[in-house]
């Protein structure tokens, strides 16, 4: 029983070690990378290609002081930026990296994951509310709408993928799409489903979690144009720290769900590639989706909130909900 | 526009966007009555770079005056430059050689692509497209590296003098010149794959502000506010001056009214400032570039002047009241944004905020020429 | 030709017409050295526009200044700019309204208006062009002139509280 708990605490510590490592590494991979998007050096100076930018970035942040607007709500102004940050690292408790390394698997490992999500939108509200600033306000008024607005199609598109395994075990999902990339959710032919719309399905996942994770061109919460910064305009030092990780965070968290219900999780693309162990090829889908993430955000310009908003309600919800149907018919059929 | 719902003063609440925004691209304030995220009201309050040019321009000669026109426009400053020559020169009868016209055309104009160029990032950014900017800031650079090797500064130029010009080009300049237009048209090209066809760009803007022919003239639109109004008004087609008439160039006229439509009137504009640059090369005669006999005190008779000219940002007007003395009685600047700015408050009501802060970026603002 | 028919148009604006300030004035060799003493007196004057830029130069007395300007919103001229000049000596103040055209029949009209210096109103001419909001406003902080009517008249470019007419002859900073 000690033993057990001891091996949660140690994968707990780790999941936030690699939550916070990712974070940290994903500000100056996106810098880097808008950078070349932008034909310019980017962060190049401290430390080999710029790799000590990170750390010094955060003990910058340390350092300055945090300071709280007047007439702002003090308790929630300090709890939102951990709220941020917190949901992030929880979830990365039960993902599973490869067959063997998974901080604490969950028989409802997706629900999990889902749960900690929705928190996630609280504390932009949270920190938009409290810091009596109109351009905040606005800003947790939006990211609201995007929340309810995207985790719809999101959880359909999710419960359709469970419906197919048979399971909300992230490990049972990730096993039933071994063998080969035509096994996988994403094209399944040779799958144990046989729906062609599934890339579809991998499309409006890949859609809701660039919305989620509030990523260009769904950035409204943080329009910088519109808004300023968005909620987090009167946050200054570590405050502005952790809501910059969280979005990493949950950056993490998106396209690890999306290796692992689409993309075959830890599973190699072809079968005599299974020698090369499946923590690899975890992180390479999951990178190369990071990649994607920041290659759209310096490509697109930003989506205005009502077409934001039609796109999930007239779009993406009523296809999710018909792949759903359709998912089910198959599953009756065959 | 107008917001259908009417609401009580306690329903809304004023956002002040600016002086310090992002999108205001300035020290420009908009106090906005919001109904959540709806404009009921807005009203632009400027000045806060007023420097008050006319005052200095009744003070200082007109040679000393010179180098306040470049201050105020600092995109497209050659444009300013050249309408206040022009008015001096027509004021007190100056022959300007016509090399010297030639070089004045193609630096107003390649000044009218480095500014666009630079509207063009900017407003994609206010979008909330980061890397067309820097893009365009790269094509800017050629351009201004070609402004600095002749005129010796790269943004506040005083490179025009009353006859003439300060410093010829040389071979150096045509050959760069010559490199830069079809490197652009690649540029381009580009521009308009990265961001014209993107759908998100389309739907941003396509019907967003449409402004009416009507609205245009009550209010003195000018550029491509009016031209993407359908409205066929360039300064240099209505009201020819220096050597434009011996150019072979269109006015991009779109007649869809909306930011869209504006966005690509600037757009064409580049292309057809492109085709003066590569005429006015071809053209360009030899000869001298100050006249051989021009007075060496500068006093236009006494009168009232007045010359508009095309810049990038419209039609500047400039008005000379001269009495006969070393310094003008009044000089009015009469700034083409100072008009277009001014129909925003109108037309914004019932926007949402974000439509609104696209349709400023596409009034293409200035905010020290809005000042002066 | 629309420059013909405005200028008819705004001929009407002023009883007798005088036939020898019609014709087109010479470009002022000769005038050169001496100053105009004597302030114009109101009427229509077509100016050489190779010369000065424009073609109509009406001078208006203040109460017509809005029959002279729906006259120009009538034949669908745009707004330029309003100005003023300080004729100190006269002891009068001159607002100067620009008008222009969008087509390719190309008139410039300029109106005219001059008040007392020490009792400057004028009507404003926004219920008929609302560009001239700002014009108006500006004019009116750097000269002090009053608009009548005006909806909004207070400073623009200069300080919210500014009460200083930089502009007049007589200001020092």
């Amino acid at each position: 029983m000690s033993l057990t708990l001891l091996n949660v605490i140690v994968a707990v510590v780790i999941a936030i070690a690699f939550a916070a490592l990712n974070a940290a590494y994903l500000v100056w991979a996106e810098r880097r990378g808008a950078a070349r998007i932008q034909r310019r050096p980017g962060p190049n100076i401290n430390g080999p290609f710029g790799l000590l930018q990170p750390p010094l970035d955060g003990i910058k942040l340390m350092a300055k002081q945090l300071t709280i607007p007047g007439g702002a709500d003090k308790v929630l102004f300090i709890a939102a930026p951990v709220l941020a940050m917190f949901p992030a690292i929880m979830s990365f408790v039960t993902i599973p990296f490869s067959e063997s390394i998974v901080a604490k698997n969950m028989n409802v490992g997706v629900l999990m994951i889902f749960a900690f999500a929705s928190t996630g939108s609280m504390a932009l509200v949270f920190a938009g509310w409290s810091s009596r600033n109109k351009y905040a306000m606005m800003s947790s008024v939006r990211a609201v709408s995007q929340a309810v607005a995207y985790e719809i199609p999101m959880l359909i598109t999710t419960i359709t993928v469970v419906m197919i395994a048979g399971s909300t075990d992230l490990m049972e999902i990730v096993r039933q799409q071994s063998g080969s990339i035509l096994h996988w959710n994403i094209f399944p032919v040779l799958g144990n489903s046989h729906n062609l719309l599934m890339p579809m399905s991998f499309l409006i996942f890949f859609t809701c979690t660039l919305a989620e994770t509030n990523r260009a061109p769904f950035d409204l919460g943080e329009a910088e144009s519109e808004l300023v910064a968005g909620f987090h305009t009167e946050y200054g030092s570590m405050g502005f720290g952790l809501f910059f990780m969280g979005e990493y965070a949950n950056i993490v968290i998106g396209s690890c769900m999306t290796t692992i219900l689409f993309l075959g999780g830890w599973n190699a693309p072809l079968p005599f590639l299974g020698f090369i162990p499946g923590i690899f090829w975890f992180l390479l889908k999951l990178y190369l989706l990071i990649a994607t993430f920041i290659w759209i955000r310096w490509t697109f310009p930003r989506t205005t909130i009502y077409g934001l908003l039609n796109l999930s309600w007239k779009i993406l919800i009523p296809l999710s909900l018909f792949n759903l149907l359709f998912t089910a018919g198959l599953i009756k059929v065959f | 526009m107008n917001s259908p719902i009417k609401l009580q003063p306690d329903e809304t609440f004023i956002l002040n966007v600016g002086p310090q925004h992002p999108a205001t691209h300035g020290v420009l304030r908009v106090k906005m009555e919001m109904n959540g995220e709806y404009i009921v009201n807005a009203e632009t309050v400027i000045g806060y770079i007023h420097r008050m040019h006319e005052k200095m321009g009744e003070v200082k000669t007109y040679p000393q005056f010179l180098m306040n026109l470049s201050r105020m426009d600092y995109l497209g400053a050659l444009g300013y430059s050249h309408g206040h020559v022009l008015l001096i020169e027509k004021a007190s009868g100056i022959e300007v050689p016509e090399r010297a016209e030639y070089i004045r055309a193609i630096m107003v104009e390649l000044n009218r692509v480095a500014s666009h160029l630079f509207w063009f990032g900017a407003f994609v950014m206010d979008l909330g497209g980061f890397s067309p900017l820097m893009y365009a800031l790269q094509d800017r650079e050629y351009i201004l590296d070609m402004l600095e090797a002749v005129t010796g500064s790269r943004l506040t130029y005083c490179y025009f003098r009353f006859g003439g010009l300060y410093n010829d080009i040389d071979d150096d300049f045509i050959s760069a010149a010559r490199r830069f237009i079809p490197r652009m048209r690649k540029s381009l090209k580009k521009y308009h794959k990265l961001v014209t066809g993107n759908i998100i760009f389309h739907k941003r803007l396509e019907g967003i502000a449409p402004l009416s022919q009507e609205m245009c003239r009550k209010y003195g639109a000018s550029s491509a506010v009016a031209r993407g109004s359908g409205i066929n008004f360039d300064v240099r087609k209505n009201e020819p001056y220096s050597v434009y008439p011996e150019f072979d160039f269109d006015i991009p006229v779109f007649h869809e009214c909306d930011s869209l439509a504006r966005y690509k009137v600037r757009m064409e504009e580049i292309e057809q400032s492109l085709r003066i640059i590569e005429q006015g090369l071809d053209k360009l005669p030899d000869g001298p570039i100050m006249p051989e006999k021009k007075p060496k005190l500068i006093k236009p008779p006494p009168g009232d002047y007045y010359q508009a000219v095309e810049t990038a940002r419209g039609s500047f007007g400039i008005r000379l009241v001269s009495d006969g003395g070393k310094t003008p009685y009044r000089l009015k600047l009469r700034s083409p944004t100072y008009s277009n700015m001014h129909l925003f408050d109108e037309s914004c009501r019932g926007m949402m905020i974000m439509d609104a802060l696209a349709f400023m970026g596409s009034l293409d603002l200035v905010i020290p020429e809005i000042d002066r | 030709m629309i420059c013909e028919k405005t200028r008819l148009a705004l001929q009407k604006l002023f009883p007798t017409p005088e036939p020898q300030e019609a014709p087109i004035e010479d470009a002022g060799e000769e005038k050169d050295k001496k100053v105009p003493q004597e302030p114009r007196n109101n009427g229509l004057v077509e100016r050489d526009y190779a010369v000065h830029g424009y073609h109509l130069d009406a001078q208006v007395s203040p109460d017509q200044l809005l029959e002279a300007v729906t006259i120009v919103d009538e034949a669908e001229f745009f707004i330029e700019s309003i100005t003023g000049v300080d004729w100190i000596k006269d002891g009068q103040l001159e607002v100067i309204y620009d008008f222009s055209r969008y087509d390719f029949d190309l008139c410039r009209v300029v109106i005219r208006t001059r008040v007392d210096r020490n009792h400057p109103v004028v009507p404003t001419i926004t219920g008929i062009y609302a560009g001239a909001n700002w014009h108006e406003r500006e004019t009116h902080e750097f000269f002090g002139i009053k608009f009548t009517g005006h909806p909004h008249l207070v400073p623009l470019l200069l300080p919210e509280d500014a009460d200083f007419h930089p502009l007049l002859k007589d200001f020092k900073a």
